[in-house]
C-alpha cells in the first residue's frame, strides 16, 4: 500500500471500532495471569471496511512525516544513517540492530513511516496536469469563479451532479467544458463574473503552462487554484473535502519510509542504494541548491533553471518512462525505475504483490500414473511429508496420541516439526529438544506433525483454466520421489507424464480443510460446470480394456474372471455367474450396481445399441462414448442415482477393470496391424490414379474457358475449390477402404474404433495416403515464382505441385512431400504459439470483468454494487454442474415413474 | 391434467412445462401424473444453483479454457461455394472485445413468399449489391495536361445492371460534389469545380472516384444468392442491415446480420444479446467444443445489462465497476488511481479483488455467511 500512500491517497481503517476490540481484550487477558500456563494469544480480527481516496495536503503531509529530511548525504563515516538525511532512522530501520526512533521497534516489526521536505519553490505534480489545465482553461484568472453565469450554475448544477455519478466524472467534465465554450462564445472571452478578459491556456507536455504563449510559473498556477471556490470545485468532478486544486501543485513532497526502498549490501562490503534513494538524493541536492541560490539573491535566469531541473527530477520520480523527457538513468545506463514503474503492469506491485501471493506448506515436483491409486487419491512422496505438516492441536484426549510423533521428531516419519506454544511461540523440534518439549507438552499447544495419509491436499497443475485444475485430494505417503495420481485425472488437469510437474497445497486451518473437502474434493468435482457431463472418466488403455472385455466374443475361464475381479477389488463373486465359461459382459456387470438401468449408444457399428437392465450389461461395448470424459449419460446417471462417492469409486473399479484384462490378456500394437491386403493397396492407387486424372481433366478445361466458375468466385478460386474437392474425396475413399478392409482385431484398429487413441484418419494416413496438405485452407502456393519449389514446372497446377501426398507414412515420403508436411507442421507449429497468450489474455478479461457476479439469496444475479445482470440465473436457475447436460432430464423421470 | 399443470406452472421454469406435456404419455393415471410432477419439482429444486454461488468465474472459465484449444485459422469455407467468414478464436476475441469495425461483416437474408421461391432473385441480388463506378467502369485515365480525369464505362455491364446514361450522372453528381461530371463521346470527364486546384488534388480524387457511390445499398460487397431447404436465400458479404429491412421483398422476421452493433442499432439491446449469444455459439459450435449456452448468456448479459453493448475491455465492462482497486488491478492502474484521488473516490471493498490484495475473506461462496455474536455475551 506504500505506493498508493505516496501518490497522495490516504487509506482510512476503522479506528474507533479498532480501539474498542483491543481494549475488551486487555481484560480477558488479565485474570487469567496466575497460573504458570502461558495464556492464549487471542488473535485481534480486524476488517478493513472500506479505502477513502484522496490528494494529501501539505499540512497532512507534514503531519504523517516524522523527519524533516534536509541533506542528500545518507551515511556518515562510521556508516551509520545521518540525521536529517534520506536514510535517517526515524523513517525506519532496514539494519539489524539498530532501533527505530520513531516507533522503538526493530527491524521487519519496524514498518517504516514518511518523511518530508519543503520544496524551494512549488512543483507540478505530473499526473495531475491534465486537470489543471481543465481547471485554469475554466475558472477566471482574475476572480477564480467557474466561466459560467450564476444562473446556468443554479440551472445545470443539480443536473451535472446527477450526471457525474451516473457516467462518470470524467464525461461530466467533459460537459462542463462544453457549457463554457458556449458561453465564452456569447461573452467574447470575458469572465461572466468579474469581466476580466481570459487569455488562451496551452500545455506544453509533460509539465509546462502557457498564457498567450507568455509561460505562467507553478507559483502563479497555484495562486489560482487557490482562489477557486469549493462550489465550483465540485463542478468539475472533485471533491473538495478531499482534494482542494491547489494540492496538485507540490509545496512539500513526502518522503517514503526507507523500508520500501532497502539498500542491499554487496558481497564486497558496499552498499548499493535502492533506485528511489537514488532519484530522492537527486530532489534533495537541487532543492537544496535552489534553496540557496534563491536566498543568495542569484540572477533570476540560474534560479529558473535549477526550478526546471527539479521539476524534471520530481517528475520522473513520479514517472520515469514520460514520452517528452529523457528517462532518470543509473551510471551503467539502465533507467531507474521510480513510483509508476514499480505499481505497473503483470511484474508491478498490484497484479504481483497484491493480487498474486504466495504460499507455506506447499511442494513441487514431477508427476508419475499410479491406476491403483483411488481417483480421490495423491501420492506423497516420503521426503515430502518430512517436510510438510498438519497442525493439531492437543488436547487432554489426543496427548497421548500426538506425543508419539514428538518423540519421533523431525527426521523420523511420522514426527513433528515444530510445536507452537499458546502464545504463539514456535520451537523447532531438534534431536536435544525433543525431551524439553515432550515435557513442556500440555493442552493448548500446537503440534506440526508430519503430513500422513487421509490428510488433505490440494493438487494443482498450471495453466489453473477451471476450477478442476485445483482439486483436493486424500494424502498417501508413498516411497519414491514423485507426485502419483490416478491417471484418469489427467484430463481435468490436462496432465501427462512426460515430464510435467504439479503442485501441492496443504491447507492449514479448520476452515480451509473443511472447506477443501466439501467444496473441493475430486468427486464433489465429477460433474463439469462447463457442459454438465462427467469429466473424469476412462481414458487410453482402460477404454481399450473394456472394449475388449465387452465384446461379443469375448470368453474367459471363471477362474480367470476371478483374478481379474480380484485385481480391481471386488470380493464378493456371488453375482458372477457359476459356468465355466464366463462373457466379458458378466464380468462388466459385476461392477454395475443392482437396480442401474440405462439405455444409450456405442461408437460401435456392430453393436450400437447399449443396454443396461437391473445391472446387468444386456448388449452393446463400453468404449469411449460411454466411459470418456464429456460424452454420454452412463457416468452421469450414477452420479445422480448413487451420489458422487460411489460414482468415483465406480470410475476407479471400471478404469482397473479395463487394465487388469489388457494385463490378463495383452497388448501390443505393431506396424504389421497397418498392412492391407495386396488387393486393396491396388485399389487405392487405383483410385488415386483416377483422382489424378480428375484433377487433370479439371485443368484443362481451366485452360480451355469452358469451366463453369461458381458465383461469386473467379475462374481460378473455382478451379481451386474444384481440384481441393476432388482430392478431398479421394483421402477420405481411400480412409474408407482401409476402415473397411483392415484387420478389425489388430489392436492398432481396436483402439481407433473404441476410441481410445487415435483416429481412423490417422490409420488411413499411415497405410493409404497421407493426403492434401492445407495452408490456411487452401493448398499450398508458396514459395518460389509462379511454382512451389524448383523441382516442377512453372504453372504446374497437377496435386504433386501444390502438396498432395499420395504416399503413404509407412511407405514413406518423397522428398518434395516430406518438406509440404514440414511446412504445414510448422505453420500449426506457429498457430499454437500464437494462440495460447491471444486466449489467455481473453481469460483474464473475462475473469476480471464478471468475478464478482454472483447468485444472491432471492436467486437474481448481480455484480458488487448490486446491479442486477440476471434475474434468474440462466433463464431456469438451474447450475450446469447439477444438470444432466445442462439440462433437467423430464423422460427420464417420466419413464422411471411410469416404469416403462 | 393441464390444471395440474396449471398449478405447477409458477415452480417450474416454462420450458420444462412445455416439455413435460409433450412427453406425458396420453393415458396415465393421475396418481402418477401427480408423482412425475413431484419428482420433477424435487429434482429442479435440487438442481438449482445455490446462492452466493460465484457463477461469473464459473462462466469465464467455462469460455476462458475451450479458448485454448480454439484453432486460430482465421478464415473458414463450410461447403464448396460459401465465403469466408472470420471464425475461431479471432471471431470470439472479436465479439467480446464488442469491436464496432468487424472483419467480416455477413448478412443472411430471406425473402418474402414469391421471391423466396426464385422469382426476380437475380435481379434482386443485382438491386441490393452497392455498385461503385469501378465496377461498371472499363478505364478510368488522369490526364495531367487538362487537369482532369476520364473515365469510359464498360457499356455491356452498365445494361445488365440496368444502369443508364442519365442515371449514372446524377448518381455522380451526388457523390461527388467537389467535381463537376460532363459526357463526351461515351467517356465521363471529372473537372474540379474550383479552379485553383491543382493537378495533385485532382490526382487524389482519383481514388475517391473509383469508390463513387452509384446504386445499391451501401456496405454490400458481395452477394451470393444460395438454395437452402428448397428456398433461395441470399447470402451478403458486407451488412447494412437497417436499409435490408426497409426493404419490401425482405422476410424481416428472419434475416440477420453477424454485425452486433448494426442489430442494437436497429433492433434494440434485447435483440443483440440474442444475437451475441448465437454468434458465440455458433463459432464455439462449430469448433466442436462443448460450453453450455448459460455460461453464454451471462456473459452476454454482463455486455448489455446497462441497456448498451459493451465489450468486455478496460474501456467497456470494466470500466464500470465501482471499486477503483479493483479497476486498477486490470489495467492502466495509476489512470485510475489517480482519477479517483481526484475525485475523492470511496472504495467500498464489496468485491473480489480488493479483498484479495487486503487479505480478507472474499464476498462470494463461502465468504459470504458471517458470524454474529453479542458483544458482551460472555461477561456478567
Amino acid at each position: 500500500m506504500e505506493e498508493e500512500e505516496k501518490l497522495e491517497v490516504i487509506e482510512e481503517q476503522e479506528p474507533a471500532e479498532a480501539v474498542a476490540e483491543e481494549a475488551e481484550l486487555e481484560e480477558v487477558k488479565a485474570p487469567e495471569e496466575k497460573k504458570e500456563t502461558i495464556e492464549a494469544e487471542i488473535p485481534i480480527y480486524k476488517k478493513v471496511k472500506d479505502v477513502q481516496f484522496g490528494v494529501l495536503s501539505p499540512k497532512m503531509i507534514k503531519k504523517m512525516a516524522s523527519a524533516k529530511i534536509v541533506t542528500p548525504e545518507l551515511y556518515d563515516k562510521e556508516g551509520y544513517p545521518v540525521d536529517g538525511g534520506l536514510m535517517d532512522i526515524r523513517l525506519g530501520v532496514i539494519d539489524p540492530g539498530l532501533k527505530c526512533k520513531t516507533c522503538g521497534s526493530k527491524l521487519k516489526e519496524c514498518v517504516g513511516h514518511f518523511g518530508y521536505i519543503s520544496l524551494a519553490r512549488p512543483i507540478i505534480h505530473l499526473n495531475f496536469t491534465s486537470v489543471i489545465l481543465t481547471l485554469l482553461r475554466c475558472s477566471c484568472r482574475e476572480c477564480g469563479r467557474i466561466l459560467i453565469e450564476q444562473e446556468k450554475i443554479d440551472k445545470f448544477g443539480e443536473k451535472l451532479r446527477q450526471f457525474g455519478k451516473e457516467k462518470g466524472e470524467e464525461i461530466m467534465r467533459k460537459k462542463v467544458k462544453d457549457i463554457i465554450a458556449s458561453t465564452t462564445g456569447k461573452t467574447g472571452g470575458k469572465c461572466p463574473h468579474c469581466k476580466a478578459k481570459q487569455h488562451k491556456i496551452a500545455m506544453d507536455k509533460p509539465t509546462t503552462f502557457f498564457e498567450d504563449e507568455k509561460r505562467i510559473s507553478p507559483i502563479e498556477i497555484r495562486t489560482r487554484l487557490e482562489k477557486i471556490t469549493d462550489d465550483d470545485v465540485e463542478l468539475f468532478g472533485i471533491n473538495s473535502k478531499s482534494t482542494r486544486p491547489e494540492w496538485m501543485v507540490l509545496t512539500v513532497l513526502p518522503i517514503p519510509p526507507v523500508t520500501m526502498r532497502p539498500s542491499i549490501t554487496l558481497e564486497t562490503g558496499e552498499r548499493s542504494e535502492d533506485d528511489l534513494t537514488h532519484k530522492l538524493g537527486d530532489i534533495v541536492r537541487i532543492n537544496q541548491r535552489l534553496f540557496e541560490n534563491i536566498n543568495a539573491g542569484a540572477p533570476e535566469i540560474i534560479v529558473e533553471d535549477l526550478w526546471d531541473l527539479l521539476q524534471y527530477h520530481i517528475t520522473t520520480f513520479f514517472d520515469n518512462e514520460v514520452a517528452q523527457l529523457p528517462p532518470a538513468r543509473h551510471r551503467s545506463g539502465q533507467p531507474l525505475k521510480t513510483l509508476t514503474e514499480r505499481i505497473k503492469s503483470k511484474e508491478g506491485r498490484i497484479r504481483h504483490n497484491l493480487v498474486g501471493k504466495r504460499t507455506n506448506f506447499s511442494a513441487r515436483t514431477v508427476i508419475s500414473p499410479d491406476p491403483m491409486l483411488m481417483i480421490n487419491e495423491v501420492g506423497v512422496p516420503e521426503i515430502m511429508a518430512l517436510k510438510l505438516t498438519v497442525p493439531e492441536k492437543v488436547t487432554s484426549w489426543n496427548l497421548e496420541h500426538i506425543k508419539k510423533f514428538v518423540e519421533k521428531g523431525p527426521k523420523k516419519y511420522p514426527g513433528a516439526n515444530y510445536i507452537v506454544r499458546p502464545d504463539g511461540k514456535k520451537k523447532k523440534l531438534t534431536e536435544e529438544t525433543i525431551e524439553q518439549a515432550l515435557e513442556e507438552l500440555q493442552p493448548g499447544y500446537l503440534v506440526e506433525r508430519h503430513l500422513m495419509d487421509g490428510d488433505l491436499a490440494i493438487f494443482n497443475r498450471q495453466p489453473s483454466l477451471h476450477r478442476m485444475s485445483m482439486m483436493a485430494h486424500k494424502v498417501r505417503v508413498l516411497p519414491y520421489k514423485t507426485l502419483r495420481l490416478n491417471p484418469a485425472v489427467c484430463f481435468p488437469y490436462n496432465a501427462d507424464f512426460d515430464g510435467d510437474e504439479m503442485n501441492l497445497h496443504i491447507p492449514q486451518t479448520e476452515e480451509a480443510m473443511a472447506e477443501a473437502e466439501i467444496l473441493m474434493l475430486v468427486q464433489t468435482q465429477l460433474i463439469s460446470p462447463r457442459y454438465g457431463l462427467a469429466v473424469i472418466g476412462c481414458i487410453q488403455d482402460s477404454i481399450s480394456g473394456n472394449y475388449i472385455l465387452t465384446q461379443k466374443k469375448f470368453q474367459i475361464k471363471r477362474e480367470e474372471a476371478l483374478d481379474i475381479l480380484m485385481q480391481v477389488g471386488i470380493s464378493d463373486m456371488s453375482k458372477l455367474p457359476k459356468k465355466e465359461l464366463v462373457t466379458g459382459k458378466e464380468i462388466f456387470s459385476m461392477i454395475l450396481p443392482e437396480d442401474f438401468n440405462y439405455s444409450g449408444r456405442s461408437k460401435s457399428t456392430e453393436e450400437p445399441e447399449l443396454l443396461i437392465e437391473n445391472g446387468k450389461l444386456i448388449s452393446g461395448v463400453m468404449d469411449k462414448n460411454n466411459l470418456g470424459e464429456g460424452s454420454g449419460l452412463l457416468l452421469r446417471n450414477i452420479h445422480k442415482k448413487y451420489g458422487e462417492k460411489y460414482a468415483v469409486d465406480f470410475i476407479g473399479k471400471v478404469f482397473r477393470l479395463g487394465i487388469a484384462v489388457l494385463m490378463k490378456r495383452g497388448f501390443t500394437t505393431t506396424v504389421s496391424d497397418t498392412d492391407l491386403p495386396e488387393k486393396v493397396d491396388g485399389d487405392i492407387k487405383h483410385l488415386l490414379d483416377v483422382s489424378r486424372q480428375e484433377v487433370n481433366d479439371l485443368i484443362r478445361s481451366y485452360k480451355e474457358g469452358t469451366l463453369d466458375s461458381f458465383p461469386g468466385r473467379t475462374l481460378r478460386e473455382t478451379l481451386e475449390l474444384k481440384i481441393m474437392e476432388v482430392l478431398n474425396r479421394a483421402r477420405n475413399e481411400a480412409g474408407l477402404m482401409v476402415l473397411k478392409n483392415a484387420d478389425r482385431n489388430s489392436h492398432t484398429m481396436l483402439m481407433a474404433l473404441s476410441g481410445a487413441r487415435g483416429t481412423t484418419i490417422n490409420l488411413a494416413q499411415i497405410s493409404a495416403t497421407v493426403g492434401q496438405q492445407a495452408l490456411r485452407g487452401k493448398r499450398i502456393d508458396k514459395g518460389y515464382s509462379l511454382r512451389t519449389l524448383s523441382c516442377f514446372e512453372k504453372n504446374d497446377m497437377g496435386p504433386e505441385a501444390h502438396g498432395f501426398i499420395k504416399n503413404c507414412f509407412k511407405k514413406g515420403l518423397s522428398p518434395s512431400e516430406f518438406f509440404f508436411q514440414a511446412m504445414v507442421g510448422r505453420d500449426s507449429l506457429m498457430d499454437t504459439a500464437l494462440r495460447t497468450p491471444k486466449s489467455g489474455y481473453l481469460y483474464r478479461r473475462l475473469a476480471n470483468a464478471m468475478q464478482d457476479l454472483k447468485i444472491e439469496y432471492d436467486y437474481t444475479v448481480r455484480d458488487a454494487s448490486k446491479r442486477i445482470v440476471q434475474f434468474v440465473y440462466g433463464e431456469d436457475g438451474i447450475d450446469v454442474s447439477k444438470s444432466e447436460a445442462g439440462k433437467l432430464n423430464v423422460k427420464r423421470i417420466i419413464k422411471e415413474v411410469s416404469g416403462e | 391434467m393441464e390444471d395440474l399443470l396449471k398449478k405447477y406452472e409458477e415452480k417450474l421454469p416454462s420450458a420444462i412445462i412445455d416439455e413435460i406435456r409433450e412427453n406425458m404419455p396420453k393415458k396415465i393415471s393421475e396418481a402418477k401424473a401427480r408423482e412425475i410432477l413431484e419428482r420433477i419439482e424435487s429434482e429442479y429444486e435440487n438442481m438449482k444453483a445455490e446462492p452466493g454461488e460465484s457463477v461469473g468465474i464459473v462462466s469465464a472459465e467455462s469460455i476462458g479454457e475451450p479458448g485454448t484449444q480454439m484453432t486460430l485459422n482465421t478464415f473458414h469455407f463450410a461447403g464448396v461455394a460459401e465465403m469466408n467468414i472470420t471464425t475461431g478464436l479471432p471471431r470470439i476475441i472479436e465479439i467480446l472485445d464488442g469491436r464496432k469495425q468487424i472483419t467480416t461483416p455477413m448478412m443472411e437474408i430471406y425473402l418474402k413468399k414469391p421471391y423466396s421461391q426464385g422469382k426476380d432473385i437475380k435481379k434482386i441480388a443485382m438491386y441490393i449489391k452497392e455498385t461503385k463506378l469501378s465496377d461498371i467502369a472499363s478505364e478510368i485515365t488522369l490526364n495531367i495536361a487538362e487537369s482532369r480525369i476520364e473515365v469510359s464505362i464498360n457499356e455491356e455491364k452498365a445494361k445488365e445492371l440496368g444502369i443508364t446514361e442519365a442515371k449514372l450522372i446524377q448518381a455522380l453528381k451526388i457523390s461527388n460534389k467537389t467535381l463537376s461530371v460532363d459526357i463526351k463521346k461515351g467517356t465521363y470527364i471529372f473537372k474540379a469545380k474550383s479552379k485553383d486546384e491543382n493537378a495533385n488534388q485532382i490526382y487524389k480524387s482519383k481514388d475517391k472516384i473509383k469508390e463513387s457511390y452509384i446504386r445499391g445499398i451501401r456496405g454490400i460487397k458481395q452477394i451470393l444468392p444460395v438454395k437452402k431447404e428448397g428456398e433461395f436465400m441470399i447470402i451478403t458479404a458486407g451488412s447494412n442491415l437497417k436499409k435490408i429491412l426497409s426493404l419490401p421483398f425482405v422476410d424481416e422476421t428472419r434475416t440477420t446480420t453477424n454485425d452486433i452493433f448494426e442489430i442494437e442499432d436497429a433492433l434494440g439491446i434485447e435483440a443483440s444479446r440474442q444475437a451475441l449469444i448465437n454468434e458465440v455459439y455458433k463459432v464455439i459450435d462449430t469448433q466442436g467444443l462443448n460450453v453450455d449456452i448459460r455460461h453464454l448468456m451471462l456473459v452476454a448479459d454482463t455486455m448489455c445489462f446497462n441497456g448498451k453493448l459493451k465489450g468486455i475491455t478496460r474501456y467497456g465492462v470494466v470500466k464500470e465497476k465501482a471499486s477503483v482497486l479493483a479497476r486498477a488491478s486490470f489495467e492502466t492502474p495509476i489512470k485510475h488511481l489517480i482519477s479517483a484521488s481526484i475525485t475523492g473516490e470511496l472504495d467500498p471493498l464489496n468485491s473480489v479483488v480488493e479483498n484479495v490484495m487486503l487479505n480478507q475473506p472474499v464476498p462470494v461462496g463461502t465468504g459470504l455467511p458471517k458470524l454474529v455474536t453479542v458483544k458482551d455475551a460472555g461477561k456478567k
